[in-house]
């Protein structure tokens, strides 16, 4: 394989990351917490889609709208149930709390579905294209469509709308935002429902491109996304979206060019080199506790 | 009114002590005596492994107030190292006694794990939180994929011909140790520099207490103990692979701590043992193991840091029941 | 202003323009700064800030909200590195030490919302005060040796008399979270007052207090200097204390000093009027 298409199969995985990467930023920016089941939320929504499609024979469509349905739906209860009682507690105890949820996703779908790991249905198809000795897979291209679509139109709503200046208010100072009449309650809700469905999305790239799901295939990705998350600027949109584009591009390039093996350790070497170097990461804006 | 604060945490101490010795003489009648069956045996050092590892733990998460995702890692330093040296000293030095060899193994490996865990620190130095979970997780991933790309370890398929020299008094003696250390040091005023960084770091700062110091004290010493917890593993069992200390080790551990009470050095004992037991004991309960830790998780959660049910459980629990019965009785004493 | 190092001590006569009180007309002032200033970004909060505070002088800091008080003492103990100028502790700078090294050096503060160890006793929170000088290693503090007991005794019984000297030994074994506002308070200048220091700074002590709990407090703040013969910097609000205690004030408005003087010098300065007092009623 040539860098070039190196290059670009990188892209695409780099906008999966940037998928989750957005739910990891939208809500440490909003709830102020670290959802570690966010991860497993791309699980379950490419499971959906294989049941829906695989198991109950529906057109692949309809596995697409079940999927983003189930992952917003799990994606607020979660909330609702586990974090939401926790608002005004130590973050320790909302970090373990995600921790165990995350734990309680992955262990329902081992229960659910077993180990081995599932085939994927082909729910659309791109026809690769040829650009000289140069081929670009059908996935990578619909990926990085669908991505760059997705980030305009969430930067169009966070900008535009009434709820996204809500959301910006939310993240900026929660008690003033209340005062002024915005429902945090709601504002975080809609913020784990767009980031639940950003999820779902990114559950059906994955799947298609790796083919193969299992209980445990969102926890890296998830992980990772969390990476490209704080590379980029945690809490930082266009963060995000850079962070998870790169480290797309570093992951493939490092497995191409150093070692299969030992890829993952370079993406967290990144992890460690930003935080010890720009612990705000590239665009992220600095904090100072008040004292 | 003399001094009962101070009375009360020493009490508290000694009964720790006291659960573990008579939990050693208890076993060892039984063994003696012949009704502890092998299968019970091979659980005693599995037991003195994780309250190692939970008690070790509860120092970082209950004392410091920050969440390492690591332990297993630290673990697994220590497990080879200790392994790896049993193997070198046992082909080198024949004639040297098993009562010298291992315990210097275990030294060795503690003390590589605490070099691996001050490394750590000086990298999450600055940070706190969601962060330095998530650097720690990344450096245990890390690792793993260092030991399996490595010759000496063994690679993917794992370190064998470890000498099997653990014994459930070597893990009773080391239990020991950890809870000596770890307890006093809580009510030194070390520990309480510890504990004033955790509940407000600012105001600990202002009277002067080093937060770097005592963050890179922490980190070392729990990895320390983890690291030696690792080699009493290791030699427990034929075989070592690094898969065994992956993430859900590390979880496993701290399912320990959340079980027994974050902060509580008894209830990690306790917990530790139970984990070690329960999915022995219940085999049918085999399948939902994980589930129920992340049940256990969750639930602990909000029903220890959530103010509204947390006033639940202490009006309907029959611990707090008594409690305040006695307290009453005792009010009503001083009344008279 | 030449770079100072920070092993240098450099001693300076105390600036004819510091009200200090006549024991220390002669002595070098215990906290000095030099042109101090931050900035947060593009904003500038201190500038300019030049003080010098004689080893037993009570001295007020005040102004209107947002002035930058805090941020004074913020700078003073090193929370926030100061931009430009130089800070000296009894001749020493302090430049780049961290808030703990200052601390050791000879200033202690108290917080405007008050910051106590909440879930630890009283007794804890003094001794956690008195950290750096209790001298227990590592190693005797896990054995519990003969070392760890004596200090442990002695820093009791030191913490004792601290707590007594204010009317609080009763309380040592209370949960410092549980008791009232006014002995928390209280309990943050005990706190404070075991780092051993050299200057006390109070921020805003009298918050939150009625009028007998602050005529309290205003003679706690010169028995504590008269006890332990050391300078009190404190922020606040309510005059009559400021007025009463103080032998120097200085006045800030948008983070410089725009005045300085004894209590009627400044009650009687028109920028004060203008800026501050001239608002209020009276």
């Amino acid at each position: 394989m040539s860098f070039l298409s190196n290059f670009i199969s990188g892209l695409s995985l780099g906008s999966i990351y940037a998928l989750i990467a957005l739910g990891y930023t939208m809500v440490y920016g909003i709830a102020k917490m670290l959802n570690f089941a966010h991860g497993d939320v791309i699980m379950v929504g490419a499971f959906t889609v294989i049941v829906v499609v695989n198991s109950l024979g529906l057109p692949g469509v309809v596995g697409i709208l079940a999927s983003v349905l189930i992952c917003v739906l799990m994606g607020v209860t979660i909330e609702r149930i586990a974090y939401k009682p926790l608002r005004s507690s130590p973050p320790l105890s909302v970090l373990i709390t995600a921790i165990g949820v995350s734990y309680f996703l992955q262990s329902l779908a081992l229960l659910i579905f077993g180990s081995t790991q599932k085939s994927f249905p082909k729910v659309f198809t791109v026809a690769p294209v040829h650009l000289g000795e140069l081929t670009i897979k059908g996935e990578s291209i619909e990926t990085l469509a669908v991505t760059t679509v997705i980030m305009v139109g969430l930067t169009l709503f966070i900008n535009k709308t009434k709820m996204g200046k809500a959301m910006r208010a939310v993240s900026e100072d929660r008690e003033a935002a209340e005062l002024m009449g915005i429902s945090v309650n709601r504002t975080i809700t809609v913020t784990f429902a767009i980031g639940s469905a950003l999820a779902a999305v990114a559950g059906l790239f994955f799947g298609a491109t790796y083919g193969f799901i299992g209980p445990y295939s969102g926890a890296m990705p998830g992980i990772k996304a969390f990476v490209a998350a704080v590379f980029g600027g945690i809490g930082s949109i266009p963060g995000a979206m850079l962070g998870g584009i790169l480290l797309g591009i570093i992951e493939n390039l490092a497995k191409a060019y150093i070692s299969t093996e030992l890829s993952d350790a370079i993406v967290f070497g990144v992890l460690v080199l930003v935080l010890l170097v720009k612990p705000t990461g590239l665009l992220g804006k600095k904090i100072n506790e008040k004292v | 009114m003399k001094k009962p604060k101070l009375r009360k945490s020493t009490v508290n101490n000694l009964i720790t002590y006291a659960i573990v010795a008579l939990f050693y003489i208890v076993v060892t009648v039984m063994i003696q005596t012949g009704n502890a069956s092998r299968h019970m045996q091979s659980l005693l050092v599995p037991i003195c492994v994780n309250i190692v590892l939970a008690v070790s733990l509860n120092l970082v998460i209950g004392f410091l107030g920050e969440l390492s995702l690591g332990h297993a890692a630290f673990m697994s330093v220590g497990a080879y190292t200790g392994g790896l040296l049993s193997i070198f000293l046992k082909k080198a030095l024949p004639d040297l006694p098993v009562m010298v060899r291992f315990p210097l193994s275990i030294l060795a490996g503690g003390i590589l794990a605490a070099i691996f865990g001050a490394l750590v620190c000086v990298v999450v130095l600055r940070l706190k939180g969601d962060y330095l979970a998530i650097v720690t997780l990344a450096f245990g991933e890390i690792l793993r994929s260092i030991v399996i790309n490595l010759e000496f370890t063994g690679g993917a398929s794992g370190l064998k011909g470890v000498p099997q020299n653990a014994s459930f008094t070597y893990g009773i003696i080391l239990v020991f140790i950890t809870l000596f250390v770890i307890q006093n040091l809580a009510k030194s005023k070390h520990g309480r520099a510890i504990q004033a960084l955790r509940d407000n770091t600012i105001a600990a700062t202002s009277v002067g207490i080093n937060a770097t110091r005592y963050k890179l004290l922490v980190f070392t010493l729990a990895a320390f103990f983890a690291g030696m917890a690792g080699v009493l593993y290791s030699h427990n069992y034929s075989i070592l692979t690094a898969g065994t200390f992956d993430y859900n080790y590390s979880i496993e551990i701290l399912v320990m701590v959340v079980l027994g009470g974050i902060g509580s050095v008894r209830g990690s004992v306790i917990a530790a043992a139970l984990i070690a037991i329960l999915p022995e004991m219940l085999r049918s309960l085999q399948d939902y193991r994980m589930l129920i830790y992340a049940i256990v998780l969750i639930v602990m959660m909000l029903f220890t840091s959530n103010e509204q049910l947390k006033l639940m459980v202490a009006k309907y629990s029959p611990v707090n029941a008594v409690k305040n019965a006695l307290a009453a009785k005792k009010v009503k004493k001083e009344e008279n | 202003m030449a770079a100072v190092k920070p092993s240098e001590r450099i001693m300076v006569p105390l600036p004819s323009h510091s009200i200090v009180p006549i024991e220390d007309m002669h002595k070098a002032p215990v906290l000095q700064t030099h042109q101090l200033g931050i900035d947060f970004g593009g904003l500038t909060a201190v500038n300019n800030l030049n003080l010098a505070i004689g080893p037993t002088e009570i001295c007020g800091l005040i102004g209107p909200n947002g002035a930058g008080k805090t941020t004074v003492f913020n700078l003073l103990t090193n929370v926030y590195q100061p931009t430009r100028g130089t800070i000296l502790l009894d001749g020493y700078d302090t430049k780049g030490k961290s808030c703990d090294q200052v601390s050791k050096m000879g200033i202690a503060r108290t917080f405007q919302n008050i910051r106590l160890f909440g879930k630890m006793t009283v007794m804890d929170n003094v001794k956690i005060g008195m950290h750096n000088q209790l001298h227990t290693s590592f190693m005797s503090s896990v054995t519990h040796s003969f070392g760890y007991k004596k200090a442990e005794k002695q820093a009791y019984d030191k913490a004792k008399e601290l707590l007594d000297f204010f009317g609080m030994a009763d309380l040592r074994h209370h949960e410092a979270g549980s008791l009232p506002y006014g002995a928390q308070r209280r309990l943050e200048i005990i706190r404070a007052l075991a780092t051993n220091p050299k200057i006390l700074l109070l921020d805003e002590p009298a918050a939150g207090m009625n009028p007998s709990e602050t005529a309290e407090l205003m003679e706690n703040i010169r028995r504590i200097r008269d006890e332990f013969q050391i300078a009190v910097m404190l922020i606040e609000h309510d005059m009559n204390l400021v007025m009463g205690i103080c032998e120097g004030i200085c006045v800030l408005n948008y983070g410089e000093i725009i005045a300085k003087g004894t209590p009627d010098e400044i009650k009687a300065n028109p920028k004060v009027i203008e800026a501050y007092l001239g608002k209020k009623a009276d």
